[in-house]
C-alpha cells in the first residue's frame, strides 16, 4: 500500500514532469480533493488544466470544425481540441474506468509521441501535446482501458482521510525542472529497475521507463545532478510495486519445497543471479516488495491481473447502443431525431453556391443539401456460458463438455459474438471471464477450469440471468448455453440437499422464461437427466443431451437457438 | 518484425505488414523508425501525388504541374512518405474530398487530396488496427488492393493513383481482427516482450537516451541508418535479377499444401518475401533457408483458421517446416 509521505513524493514529481501521469483510485473524498489540490499548488501558476468529460467525442478530443465561426466567417474554421488546448499542462477524466478504449487510444498515441496529429473535417494538423494525464477511476468491478493505465506512472489512493500533502512547492519545482534533463542515471540504476519489474512479474516494458524517469525527477527534486538510491527506491514502490503480478522469489528459498515445483524460466532465473550479484536491485526489490498491494496474493489466486483488465468497457456499449456506430452520412432532412452533419452539409452546398447568387460571407443552404449522419445499431450477441464443473459433472465428462464449448466457440467466432463464462461449483457461481470479443482468451480460460465441488445450479441460473439482463442493457442479444448434469444439490442460500435445490433452481428457470432470454441447455450426464429435461422446459431453452452432440446436431442447435434469440429481442 | 518490414521496403509488391504484439513491446516505435531507413524517390516537383517523374503521366490526375506544363517536369528528391493515419481520421481526410475553404470563398471545385495521396509510394502506417472504423479498413484494403483511388463525392469525381505499403499493427487482447482482413496483409508477425534482462535493460537505456537528447541518439545510429539504406537501395535493383528455381517454387507449393492454406496468395507471397530476403542478403537466387524464415510471416495468417488456436497458428508453421526440412 502506498505511503503516506510517498503520496505528497508523487505529488511532487508529477508537477515536475506532469506526462508520468497518475491513476487516482476510489471514490471522491476528502484524499481525493487534497491531492488534486496540492498538485495544482504545486504546478508553475499558468499551468493548463483541462477536464474531460465522460462520453467526450472526438470533436472535443482532437478537434474538428469550429461551427459557429465557420457559419459566421463563411469559411472552413479549425477548433483545437481538448489534447491541444491541455499541452504542457494536465488533462483531468473523470469517471475513467468507463472510459471508451478508443478514446484511451487516442491518448496513448498523444502520450507516446508528444503530439497530436488530427486528420479531421477537411483540417489537417499536428500540433504538440505534452500532457500529464490525472485518471479518476470510481470502478469497483470496472477499471480504465490496460492501453492508458500501461502509460500513468503512480496509481495513488483516492479514498481515504485526506488532510495535507506535503508537497514541494512552486519553487522547489521550478529548480527541479530546470535540473532535470542534467541529471545522470547509471547503467547499475537502470539495470536494478529493470531486474526488480521482472522480479515483480512486471511485463510492460513502459514500466522501467517510467521508474527511471520518476528516479530522475526525484534526484531532480531533491537537488541531486545524479539519481541516488533513494530515488530507485522511491520509483520501485510508486511505479513497480502497484503493477506487480506475482511476489518475487527469495535470492535464498527458505526451505526445501515439499513438492517438487517446476524450474524456474529463464527470464527468473536471470532475475535471481542478477538479484544475488547486485546488492542495489535487492534493495530497490525490497523497497517495492514493502508496498506490495495486500490483494496481491489473493488476486494472483483468483488468476485476476492486479493492474487493469482487458475486457470490454460497459459505458462505451451502453451509449453506442443508444446511437448505434457513425458510419457515414446521407442526403435527407433531420428529421425523427437524424442529426444534421454540417460539414457534409456544407460540402454539398459549395459547388452551387456562384449559381445561387450568393452574398460574400453568407452561404445558401438548400433543403437539398442536407446531409444527415448515419449510424448502425450493434446488433451483435453475447453467449454466455454456464458450465457445470461440480464434482459429478467432472466425473461425468467434464472433459467433452469443454470439447462441446470449444466447437460453440467456433461457431461464435464465425459471427463475431462476445463470449462470457460462468462456472458453477462449489458454494456458488463465478464470473470467470466477463463478457470478451476475444476467444483466445475464453479458450484459455475455459482450459484453466477446474471441476469439483457440489452443484449450486440455482446460484448459476442466478447469475447467468444477471449477466444476460447486463447484456441486453447494453443493447445486445444474449444467448446462455448452459452445460450440466443437471444433478443440482446445493440450494440459493448454499445449504446442501437436492429437493431445495432442484425447487430454487426451478423458480430462478421461471424468471428466466419470464424475461424471454433465449438458450440452449446441454445435457452432460451420461444418460439423459430429468431433471436437466425439466430445466430445459422451464427456461424454454432448448434441450439437447449430449450422447447425441454430434458436431453437426450441435451446431445446428445453436444457430437455432440464436435465431429464436433474435426473433425475440 | 524488423525482416518483414525490410523486405516490404525492398518489395512494396508484397502487400503490407500486420504487427500484432503486447503493450510496450515498441511496435509503433519500430514502425516509425522506418522512415529514416528509406533510400529518397524522385517526385515531380509539386505533385500532391508524389508521382514518379520517369513515368508516363497519362494516369496522372489533373492538377498535377508535370500534366499540366506538357514539358518535361522539374523532379525533387523527397524521403519516401511514411504517412501515420491517426485514431479518429475522418474519411473525407483519409480519401480527400472537395476543399471546402476554395469552394466557399472563391466558389471554385477543387479537389483537395487526402492522406492517400500523400501515401502514394510509401506506406500508410495504421496504428491499433483492430480500433479502426470498419468502412475505413474496407475501404484502405480495396485501395490498398487496386493501387488506385477513386472519389465520386460532392460533385467531384477524381482518380489517382494510391500505390502503399499498408502497415498494421495491433494489440490482440484488444479485439481481433477480421478474418477477411487477415489474409489481405502480405506478411504478419507476433511481436513479444523480450524476457531477459540484458536486452530489457538495453531497451530502457536507449530510450531514456533518446528522450534526453534525441539529435545525438540519432546522430550515433546515423551510420548504421545509411548501411541499412544502401541495403535496400541494392535490394530493389537485383530484385529482378534473382532467379527461383523450380525446386523452390515445388517446395512452396508442398509448404503451403501441406498447411492447407486457402487460394494460392501464400505461395505467391511465400515466393516473393524469399525473393526479397534474398536480395537483402545479396544472393542471386532463392534459397531453401530464405524460404524457411519467411514463411511463418508469409502463412501464419492464412491458416484455414481453427479459431480458438489463435497463439498455435505459427506453431502449425513451425511444426510443418520440421517435418519438411527434417533436421
Amino acid at each position: 500500500m502506498t505511503r503516506p509521505e510517498d503520496i505528497g513524493a508523487a505529488v511532487g514529481l508529477l508537477a515536475v514532469d506532469p506526462g508520468l501521469g497518475c491513476r487516482l483510485r476510489g471514490p471522491a473524498g476528502p484524499m481525493r480533493d487534497a491531492i488534486l489540490q496540492a498538485l495544482r499548488q504545486a504546478l508553475p501558476a499558468g499551468t493548463a488544466w483541462r477536464k474531460l468529460p465522460a462520453g467526450a467525442t472526438d470533436d472535443r478530443l482532437l478537434g474538428g470544425l469550429d461551427l459557429a465561426a465557420t457559419l459566421a466567417a463563411g469559411r472552413p474554421v479549425a477548433e483545437r481540441g481538448l489534447l491541444a488546448q491541455a499541452d504542457g499542462g494536465v488533462l483531468q477524466i473523470a469517471m475513467a474506468e468507463r472510459l471508451d478504449e478508443a478514446v484511451a487510444a487516442r491518448l496513448g498515441a498523444a502520450l507516446d509521441w508528444g503530439e497530436v496529429a488530427t486528420e479531421r473535417d477537411g483540417f489537417s494538423s499536428r500540433t504538440p501535446c505534452r500532457l500529464g494525464v490525472v485518471a479518476l477511476d470510481e470502478g469497483i468491478d470496472e477499471a480504465p482501458p490496460g492501453a492508458l493505465l500501461d502509460r500513468l506512472a503512480f496509481e495513488l489512493p483516492g479514498d481515504g482521510a485526506g488532510g495535507r500533502i506535503e508537497a514541494p512547492d512552486a519553487a522547489a519545482v521550478a529548480s527541479a525542472r530546470a535540473r532535470l534533463a542534467g541529471v545522470v542515471v547509471s547503467e547499475d540504476s537502470v539495470t536494478a529497475l529493470v531486474g526488480a519489474a521482472m522480479q515483480l512479474g512486471v511485463a510492460s516494458l513502459r514500466a522501467p521507463l517510467l521508474a527511471v524517469r520518476v528516479a530522475r525527477g526525484a534526484a531532480a527534486l531533491a537537488g541531486r545532478d545524479a539519481v541516488a538510491q533513494a530515488d530507485l527506491e522511491l520509483a520501485a514502490r510508486l511505479v513497480l510495486a502497484p503493477r506487480a503480478t506475482r511476489v518475487p522469489i527469495d535470492a535464498e528459498p527458505p526451505a526445501e519445497p515439499e513438492t517438487p515445483e517446476a524450474p524456474p524460466d529463464q527470464a527468473e532465473r536471470d532475475a535471481r543471479a542478477l538479484q544475488s550479484e547486485s546488492p542495489l536491485a535487492d534493495r530497490v526489490l525490497a523497497a517495492a516488495r514493502a508496498v506490495l498491494p495486500a490483494d496481491l496474493l489473493a488476486a494472483i489466486a483468483g488468476g485476476a491481473a492486479v493492474w487493469g483488465k482487458t475486457g470490454g468497457n460497459s459505458g462505451v456499449r451502453l451509449r453506442a447502443a443508444r446511437r448505434g456506430r457513425p458510419i457515414g452520412v446521407r442526403a435527407g432532412a433531420p428529421k425523427g431525431g437524424a442529426r444534421l452533419n454540417l460539414l457534409a452539409t456544407l460540402r454539398a452546398a459549395a459547388p452551387w453556391q456562384k449559381l445561387r447568387g450568393a452574398v460574400p460571407g453568407r452561404i445558401a443552404v438548400r433543403r437539398d443539401d442536407f446531409r444527415i449522419r448515419r449510424f448502425r445499431q450493434q446488433t451483435r450477441s453475447t453467449t454466455i456460458f454456464v458450465v457445470d464443473a461440480s464434482g459429478s459433472a467432472a466425473v461425468q465428462r467434464l472433459a467433452e463438455a469443454k470439447g462441446a464449448v470449444e466447437l460453440l466457440l467456433a461457431e461464435c467466432y464465425i459471427r463475431r459474438d462476445r463470449v462470457a463464462l460462468l462456472s458453477v461449483r462449489g458454494r456458488g457461481a463465478e464470473l470467470l471471464l466477463p463478457p470478451t470479443p476475444s476467444l483466445t482468451r475464453a479458450k484459455k480460460c475455459l482450459a484453466a477450469l477446474p471441476g469439483g465441488g457440489g452443484t449450486p445450479l440455482a446460484a448459476g441460473l442466478a447469475a447467468a440471468l444477471a449477466l444476460a439482463a447486463h447484456v441486453r442493457q447494453e443493447g445486445q442479444t444474449p444467448l446462455a448455453v448452459f452445460l450440466t448434469d443437471g444433478r443440482a444439490n446445493i440450494a440459493l442460500d448454499g445449504t446442501p440437499g437436492r429437493p431445495g435445490a432442484e425447487a430454487d433452481a426451478l423458480s430462478v428457470a421461471a424468471s428466466w422464461r419470464k424475461a424471454g432470454f433465449a438458450g440452449l441447455v446441454i445435457d452432460t450426464s451420461a444418460r439423459p437427466h430429468p431433471f436437466a429435461r425439466k430445466l430445459a422446459e422451464a427456461t424454454a431453452c432448448r434441450y439437447l443431451p449430449l450422447p447425441q452432440a454430434d458436431a453437426g446436431a450441435l451446431r445446428a442447435a445453436v444457430q437455432g437457438a440464436v435465431q429464436g434469440a433474435v426473433r425475440r429481442a | 518484425m524488423k525482416q518483414a518490414l525490410l523486405i516490404a521496403a525492398a518489395d512494396p509488391s508484397i502487400g503490407g505488414v500486420l504487427v500484432f504484439g503486447d503493450r510496450g513491446t515498441g511496435k509503433s516505435t519500430a514502425i516509425r523508425a522506418l522512415a529514416a531507413l528509406l533510400p529518397p524517390m524522385q517526385i515531380v516537383a509539386g505533385c500532391p501525388y508524389n508521382c514518379d517523374p520517369a513515368a508516363h503521366f497519362a494516369h496522372c490526375v489533373a492538377g498535377c504541374p508535370a500534366r499540366a506544363g506538357g514539358a518535361t517536369p522539374a523532379a525533387v528528391s523527397v524521403p519516401v512518405p511514411v504517412v501515420d493515419l491517426p485514431l479518429g481520421a475522418t474519411e473525407d481526410r483519409v480519401v480527400g474530398a472537395l476543399d471546402l475553404e476554395r469552394a466557399l470563398t472563391a466558389g471554385e471545385r477543387a479537389f483537395e487530396p487526402g492522406l492517400l495521396a500523400r501515401a502514394n509510394r510509401g506506406f500508410l502506417y495504421i496504428d491499433e488496427a483492430n480500433l479502426l472504423e470498419d468502412f475505413l479498413v474496407d475501404l484502405l484494403l480495396d485501395v490498398a488492393a487496386s493501387g488506385e483511388n477513386v472519389v465520386e463525392r460532392e460533385g467531384i469525381s477524381v482518380r489517382h493513383p494510391a500505390r502503399f505499403v499498408l502497415v498494421g499493427s495491433g494489440n490482440p487482447e484488444e479485439g481481433e481482427l477480421r478474418p477477411q482482413l487477415l489474409d489481405r496483409f502480405g506478411l504478419s508477425v507476433e511481436v513479444t516482450t523480450p524476457q531477459d534482462i540484458p536486452t530489457r535493460v538495453e531497451v530502457v537505456r536507449r530510450r531514456d537516451a533518446y528522450d534526453r537528447d534525441p539529435a545525438s541518439f540519432g546522430a550515433r545510429y546515423a551510420a548504421g541508418d545509411s548501411a541499412i539504406r544502401e541495403r535496400i537501395f541494392a535490394a530493389r535493383a537485383a530484385l529482378k535479377t534473382i532467379t527461383v528455381s523450380d525446386d523452390m517454387l515445388t517446395e512452396a507449393a508442398t509448404l503451403c499444401q501441406t498447411l492447407g492454406t486457402d487460394g494460392l496468395r501464400g505461395e505467391l507471397t511465400l515466393i516473393r518475401a524469399a525473393r526479397a530476403l534474398a536480395a537483402l542478403e545479396g544472393r542471386a537466387e532463392v534459397t531453401s533457408m530464405a524460404l524457411r524464415s519467411v514463411a511463418p510471416s508469409a502463412l501464419r495468417h492464412r491458416l484455414r483458421r481453427d479459431p480458438l488456436d489463435e497463439a498455435g497458428s505459427s506453431v502449425r508453421v513451425e511444426r510443418a517446416l520440421m517435418e519438411l526440412y527434417p533436421v
